[in-house]
């Protein structure tokens, strides 16, 4: 197909009604922004944007819906971290004993530096115990490097609860279902 | 020796400097927040001191207009450090900012921005030549550029340097020749009887429109301003002729540019709109009262900040012309139009006499 391209008019060169075209749509832009609201700025600190659903924030320790730690320190997600952002003390041999029934083992300490947190999710995929979640926060700040390592009350403080499928409670139920089925009668 | 008229014209000219450098320092504030209301943005809108919370009613909008904001920008400019490249001309480097500025600066003088208040003429120096004097002046303006280029020794503000004496000889020649027939008309070389012709016969604009056009045109490319910034072409010369400058020698640049935009509001203000005159109640004759006075004053103000927000208007609506189609313009239109427009002008002249 070919396309002839029309010379310009004399309007067209006199360039005058281009410039008066422009005028008019960048005056409509000021008076909308002005009057009519029509600013596509989001002020950011006091406007916030939504997160989307399967948006991966920062990754903090969640509880149940009793109330108790669900990580049982077995240091999957310590192993897993590509930037080596978490650091789990295990409570060790003479360690205290876990705060909820028939969990093994607590940590002692768990930290994740957030300044080397990369935010992969690979924590949350690899852990056994539904208890490390990517959650919705952005934007953590600090004023120092310190700061910015959040140990294990902060997480749990900043994770809160979730709810789901009791893993370690099911089994305490079923070992206690064993412990009475045939033996004891 | 007159006392009196040295005070008095050393109080005008702190005065006039004094509002000069504060309209600049605003209108770069305005140049800011209409380039963002233009592009659905809200521009500067945070910088506040912490007392401006505490000012009545107004504190809060204030702060919404970007108020405070030129101080910030001044108060950033004289804090910076004043980095000075190894390899260049010392002593034109120093030189360039101050001989872009004075011109600007000087060319405010011969403006007259009100009739009178009490017995002072509102004009710091009320020559016979004023728009020769004018002329002069501004054509000194490029060599602050030029210096500039010059002396950074580097490559992008030598670019920047060469466009802008090209551009702005150029443009030199059709805005001297577009005054020519507004002089044949009204007949004096003077500002304030520019003025009174004004008054006494209606605006020029209504006389020479064509004149208007091309000053205002060539104004725009003597102020290098957009659509002709092309000796400080961002998108091609990282910052044009400036590029090595830093802290105050660079916030002089930009007040040169903008005082440069106040001066050329100011004669296109004074030769086509009647100056400091509205033509009506009766504020086209010198004012004989105090009050009357100040008006005239406010009236140009007025006038000279609509032209002051037509070039930031412009600004943000052009794409930058091409180096080729600038001079093709420059020469191969305007200079033929105003030389026809002069023609035709006096023709119409003599044949009225």
């Amino acid at each position: 197909m070919i396309v002839n391209r029309k010379p310009l008019t004399f309007w067209e060169r006199l360039y005058l009604p281009a410039i008066a075209g422009g005028l008019k749509v960048t005056l409509r832009h000021a008076f909308g922004s002005l009057f009519g609201g029509k600013t596509v700025t989001m002020e950011y600190p006091e406007q916030k944007w939504t997160v989307p659903a399967d948006y991966r924030g920062a990754p903090y320790l969640v509880k149940d819906q009793d109330g108790n730690t669900k990580c049982v320190s077995c240091q999957l997600c310590e192993f897993v971290c590509p930037p080596k952002a978490i650091r789990i003390t295990p409570p060790g041999p003479a360690g205290r004993i876990a705060d909820r029934p028939n969990a093994e083992k607590m940590p002692a300490e768990f930290e994740i530096n957030m300044l080397r947190c990369i935010y992969c999710g690979l924590c949350q995929e690899v852990c056994p115990e539904e208890a490390i979640f990517l959650l919705k926060d952005y934007s953590l700040t600090g004023q120092s490097r310190n700061e910015m390592i959040y140990n294990k009350e902060k997480l749990l403080a900043l994770g809160g609860t979730h709810g789901g499928i009791q893993k370690w409670k099911h089994k305490l139920e079923e070992a206690k279902a064993q412990e009475n089925f045939p033996v004891k009668i | 020796m007159d006392w009196n008229f040295i005070i008095f014209s050393v109080v005008k000219v702190a005065v006039v400097i004094g509002a000069v450098l504060t309209m600049v320092a605003y209108a770069v504030l305005a140049e800011r927040k209409i380039s963002a209301w233009i592009q659905d943005r809200v521009g500067p809108n945070r910088c506040a001191p912490p007392f401006a919370r505490y000012i009545p009613f107004v504190g809060t909008f204030l702060t919404r207009i970007g108020f405070f904001q030129p101080m910030a920008d001044g108060l950033k400019a004289f804090l910076k450090e004043d980095f000075m490249p190894a390899g260049v001309r010392k002593v034109y480097f120093w030189l360039a900012p101050a001989l872009s500025i004075i011109p600007a600066m000087l060319v405010v003088a011969v403006i007259p921005f009100g009739s009178q208040i009490g017995a002072q003429k509102m004009v710091i120096a009320d020559l016979n030549v004023g728009i020769l004097y004018t002329f002069g002046i501004v054509s000194l303006g490029v060599y602050g550029i030029v210096l500039a280029g010059y002396a950074a020794n580097s490559k992008y503000p030598f670019l920047g340097g060469i466009r802008s004496s090209a551009q702005m000889i150029s443009y030199e020649i059709s805005m001297g020749m577009s005054v020519i027939p507004v002089l044949l008309i009204a007949g004096n070389l003077n500002l304030s009887r520019i003025i009174g012709w004004q008054t006494d016969h209606g605006w020029l604009i209504l006389y020479a429109p064509v004149s208007f056009v091309i000053f205002l045109v060539s104004s725009f490319a003597e102020t290098n301003r957009l659509p002709f910034d092309l000796p400080e072409a961002e998108t091609e010369l990282v910052g044009g002729y400036h590029t090595e400058y830093s802290s105050m020698k660079f916030a002089l640049f930009f007040l040169a540019e903008y005082s440069n935009m106040i001066a050329s509001s100011g004669m296109m203000v004074t030769l086509f709109f009647g100056g400091w005159t509205l033509p009506f109640w009766g504020l086209d004759h010198p004012a004989a009262s105090l009050a009357m006075g100040l008006v005239q004053v406010l009236v140009f103000l007025a006038k000279m900040l609509l032209f002051m927000a037509l070039f930031i208007w412009v600004r943000w609506m052009f794409p930058r012309f091409r180096y080729d189609q600038l001079m093709d313009l420059g020469w191969r239109r305007f200079v033929p139009l105003a030389l026809a427009n002069i023609l035709v002008t006096a023709v119409i002249l003599w044949i009225k006499s």
